[in-house]
């Protein structure tokens, strides 16, 4: 498909397909990725981490590791703990919230098995790792609340002393008459109870850091594998006392974050310590254990939905009661209510819903830290919706997508709100579904769906309507108290050879924020691609701001780089009008020239411009004191985010037999506004996709009763590969954001918000026929031969 | 721990004499005595693929194989088949597809996929690709591009034999 925006002029490359610049040097293996680095006189940090999921420690004995030839330190948690203050993870707009003080190591009890107790420093990791057998650590094991219902009930052990239960948050909504709904004998109503499992995101680079101190300056430099450089620069200041000006974030090349490297890690912050104390560079990389064990956990949701429609299937309420699980502490500063709150307030949000009741309980267990992941919150909210709806449709005799049409906000509707208060603006459900049906030609796949089952093939077809959160307000985070902004800033400057140089505080991490930052800079500033050079991901160089999370980087910081591009290019104009005696109006930039805007003509290159105004100032007119500088920033106004919306269907053959789910077909069409470039927007989805189907087919932290994680190696942790992946199906309606002049929403977290229910409505779809039926996640072939024997 | 043993192998073409500990991991040597850190460790446990390199002409994981069993052996990693423009063509195709984002997986991405380009044959169905890279983890791209890239590269390839024969 082919986009056209208001841009389209030479140099118009928001909306192409342009390849990322610079991905060409990680394919020649020149990416500087954390663990890349060597710095002078670096020394390597490991953990020797609880293997109990609760557990008093009675007995810390480290004489051993420290006599060990190359151990250059070790620390316990009370150690690290007079160097770093500890925090606490809530958000005071989460009303009720709480979550005790969390030290960077165990102090006294350790509260997941995994937690890191004893650190220890040494001239290579090998060596810090043979220093750590040598550790002795005696621990008296506490009862382990590991179900996240059994912690909430009155006699279960708590988790900590100082809070009269394992409760960390609970919310209530309740919006219109819901009892009447359910009531009223004319009503369609089903109930149903969904169970999705714990996943991770076993990003492809784990965790990594190196701190680097200069006591001279007292500067810290953290070099850091992740999404948010200034909310670390933050962090890092209050905890370690380093006065926040003088701690500087780098993050270069990151290999794959996903919303794992966003959070605050006990480990991460005792190496920042560590190199402060010994005066030297500290690396910390995690193992792939270490990234089971301790990288944040995603969704653990438990979730009971009731739904009516009326005789016209119109909805009438929704009743949902979710909670989740948390493990031992609410991850800091993003907190851990997020996720849920999200699940109550998205669910029903691409429909005409009157009525909604939600309860939200947020349980503290024994269990690794479980914060935001990819599409946080979304692939719940989701999957429970159209899980509902498809009941709702085989309850009421009605086609699935029949009964979706039935109940679509209208595209013509918006402004408007749900229940929740959530607000829409811009959005085309109706036009996304059509859109999707001609793609997948969903009458022909139902009638091969009919054909196949009378051969005993078992093929279903999944829809999931969906909306996603993006470019967040101040209203997600800064509100609560967190050091995380929502404005993101850039800055562009024309340097003395005529190109162009820009720096952004939106971070990239192969989505493609550096491509599509140069796009718009070339674009608005009429220069060829390859003279934009764009630096992202460093305190100390670019402009303050939020960094890429929440599907942010393109909207808010691609509409920073817009207007400060439009303001460099202002006043190259107003130089080169005075250079030329003319009138700025009257000129423009295109390839690279100063032309005569109607005729075209050119009348100087930008490097001559350059060049004058930094060698030969002194031919500028009498009172031109030229800037080549410019900073903007933006954040959203008037709207709390900026929703995006799609449509998913998925299409799968489930085996009776073996319970073996294939994927044959995956369908989207998405509506990110203003498309900067298609293909990244495309590459972004599909990943995400997969991502998602991971969670509905495969992925799952697998617990014993006692807390101990059962699968933490990627043999036993199962992932999408690429022979069980589809080729997925993308198109695209673009309606362009109100809140900006760029008009780009966000497009990283919707295929994965999708994609799992998505996928379970496939599953059932085509399971109906046997009288079985799926409701949590992931659908193991276990599960389906399981829900087989139960449903036949 | 410190007993170390001599090696002399040839990395990229060059020669390299080296005293490693026993238990140094080739990926370990190649990355941090030998500077090349375009190729990755992800797993240690030789499942996502992400160190594979060529050890005399078959692709290893670098994980699994320690230094001093590479005494003796011919080690090409991606900076060496980049440098020698042996797999440029490839290198465009996933370029242009997109076919990387993160670029963590890349190295060892590209080393398998050039292992199946090099098989011989007629260019592999899209199911054969998928086959050929399932070794091969990657979280961000969902895998279609890179299939989309090397069955690109595997038709020119296979058109240019068939040009010039």
């Amino acid at each position: 498909m082919n986009v056209t925006t208001k841009y389209d002029r030479p140099n118009s490359y928001i909306g192409s397909s342009v390849p990322r610049p610079n991905a060409a040097r990680l394919l020649q293996g020149r990416g500087r990725y954390v663990d890349d680095k060597i710095l002078p006189r670096m020394l390597h940090a490991a953990f020797l981490r609880s293997p109990h999921a609760h557990a008093r420690i009675t007995r810390i004995d480290t004489e051993a590791a420290r006599a060990l030839p190359g151990v250059v330190a070790v620390y316990d948690g009370a150690e690290i703990a007079r160097h770093v203050t500890p925090w606490q993870g809530v958000l005071t707009h989460l009303a009720g919230m709480r979550s005790p003080d969390q030290p960077a190591l165990a102090i006294d009890v350790a509260r997941w098995q995994g937690e890191p107790v004893v650190m220890v420093v040494a001239q290579s990791r090998a060596i810090a790792e043979d220093a750590l057998a040598l550790i002795e650590v005696e621990y008296d094991p506490l009862p382990a609340v590991t179900d996240m219902e059994a912690a909430l009930t009155e006699d279960a052990p708590r988790i900590h002393p100082e809070i009269d239960s394992n409760l960390c948050w609970q919310r209530d909504i309740d919006a219109g008459d819901v009892e009447a709904a359910f009531d009223d004998p004319a009503n369609t109503v089903v109930e149903r109870r969904f169970t999705f499992g714990r996943h991770t995101g076993v990003t492809l680079e784990p965790r990594v850091c190196i701190g680097d101190y200069d006591p001279s300056e007292d500067r810290l430099t953290m070099h850091y594998s992740g999404q948010a450089p200034h909310m670390m620069q933050s962090v890092l200041s209050r905890h370690l006392g380093v006065p926040e000006a003088r701690v500087r974030v780098i993050a270069e090349d990151v290999g794959g974050s996903f919303g794992i490297k966003i959070h605050t890690y006990g480990d991460e912050i005792a190496t920042m310590a560590a190199a402060k104390l010994l005066k030297r560079p500290v690396k910390f990389a995690a193992d792939r254990l270490e990234s089971f064990m301790t990288d944040i956990h995603a969704r653990d949701h438990r979730v009971t939905a009731r739904a009516a429609i009326d005789a016209e299937g119109r909805l009438q309420a929704v009743e949902i009661d979710d909670i989740t699980g948390i493990g031992p502490y609410s991850v800091y500063p993003r907190s851990s209510g997020i996720e849920g709150n999200q699940v109550i307030n998205l669910i029903g949000a691409p429909y005409e819903l009157p009525a909604y009741r939600a309860r939200l309980r947020v349980a503290f267990q024994n269990k690794v830290p479980m914060c935001q992941y990819r599409a946080v919150g979304h692939p719940i909210a989701m999957a429970v919706m159209e899980g509902i709806m498809d009941d709702l449709a085989a309850a009421s005799g009605r086609d699935p997508v029949e009964l979706r049409r039935i109940n679509l906000r209208a595209d013509d509707s918006y402004p408007s709100a749900s229940p929740q208060g959530m607000k829409f603006a811009d959005l085309s459900h109706q036009a996304c579904l059509d859109k999707l049906l001609d793609m997948m030609d969903y009458e022909r796949l139902k009638a091969d769906q009919d054909r196949l089952r009378a051969q005993g093939v078992y093929r279903g077809i999944g829809f999931v309507n969906m909306v996603e959160v993006t470019n967040p307000s101040p209203m997600f985070y800064g509100v609560g108290g967190a050091p995380i902004a929502a404005q993101d800033g850039a800055t562009a400057r024309l340097d003395a050879s005529g190109a162009v140089h820009v720096a952004n505080s939106i971070t990239e991490q192969g989505q493609g924020s550096e491509s599509i930052l140069a796009q718009i800079t070339a674009d608005v500033m009429g220069v060829d691609l390859a003279d934009v050079h764009v630096t992202t991901g460093d305190t100390a160089t670019v402009p303050y701001g939020g960094g890429t999370w929440a599907s942010r980087g393109a909207g808010i910081g691609g509409e920073a780089m817009l207007r400060a591009a439009t303001a460099l290019k202002d006043q190259v104009l107003e130089v080169a009008a005075a250079i030329l005696q003319g009138r700025p109006e009257a000129l423009d930039i295109r390839a690279g020239n100063i032309v005569d805007r109607d005729s075209g003509q050119i009348r100087m290159g930008l490097a001559d411009l350059g060049r004058t105004v930094y060698y030969r100032g002194n031919e500028l007119p009498d009172g031109v004191a030229p800037e080549l500088i410019a900073t903007r920033h933006f954040k959203v106004s008037d709207y709390p985010f900026v929703f995006t919306n799609g449509i998913m269907a998925s299409h799968v053959e489930v085996d009776a037999e073996t319970g073996i789910v294939t994927l044959l077909d995956h369908w989207v069409v998405e509506d990110v506004g203003t498309i900067l470039n298609e293909k990244l927007v495309d590459e972004q989805i599909r990943g995400g996709v997969v991502q998602g189907i991971g969670g509905a087919l495969y992925e799952e932290c697998v617990y014993s009763e006692d807390g101990q994680l059962q699968n933490a190696t990627m043999a036993d942790y199962l992932v999408p590969m690429a022979g069980e992946m589809p080729d997925i199906r993308i198109a695209h309606v673009s309606t362009p954001t109100r809140t900006s002049e760029l008009g780009a929403k966000g497009a990283g977290e919707a295929g994965t918000a999708g994609a799992p229910g998505a996928v379970m409505n496939a599953v059932n779809d085509a399971l109906r026929p046997l009288g079985a039926r799926l409701s949590q996640m992931p659908m193991t072939p276990e599960r389906v031969l399981k829900s087989l024997r139960q449903g036949g | 721990m410190s007993a170390t043993l001599p090696i002399t192998l040839t990395v990229n073409g060059e020669s390299v004499s080296a005293d490693v500990a026993p238990r140094v991991p080739l990926v370990d040597f190649l990355r941090e005595t030998l500077g090349l850190t375009g190729t990755h460790l992800g797993c240690a446990h030789g499942v996502c693929g992400a160190c594979t390199v060529r050890v005399d002409g078959a692709a290893v994981r670098g994980c699994l194989m320690l230094a001093v069993q590479a005494d003796g052996a011919t080690v090409e990693t991606v900076e060496g088949v980049s440098d020698s423009g042996e797999i440029a063509d490839l290198q465009d195709a996933f370029h242009r597809h997109n076919a990387l984002q993160c670029g963590f997986c890349t190295a060892g991405m590209l080393m398998t996929a050039a292992e199946l380009l090099d098989a011989g044959g007629p260019p592999p169905e899209r199911a054969e690709i998928r086959e050929h890279i399932s070794g091969n983890y990657c979280r961000c791209t969902g895998y279609q591009s890179i299939v989309d890239a090397v069955e690109e590269v595997a038709q020119a390839r296979a058109a240019d034999k068939g040009g010039q024969a």
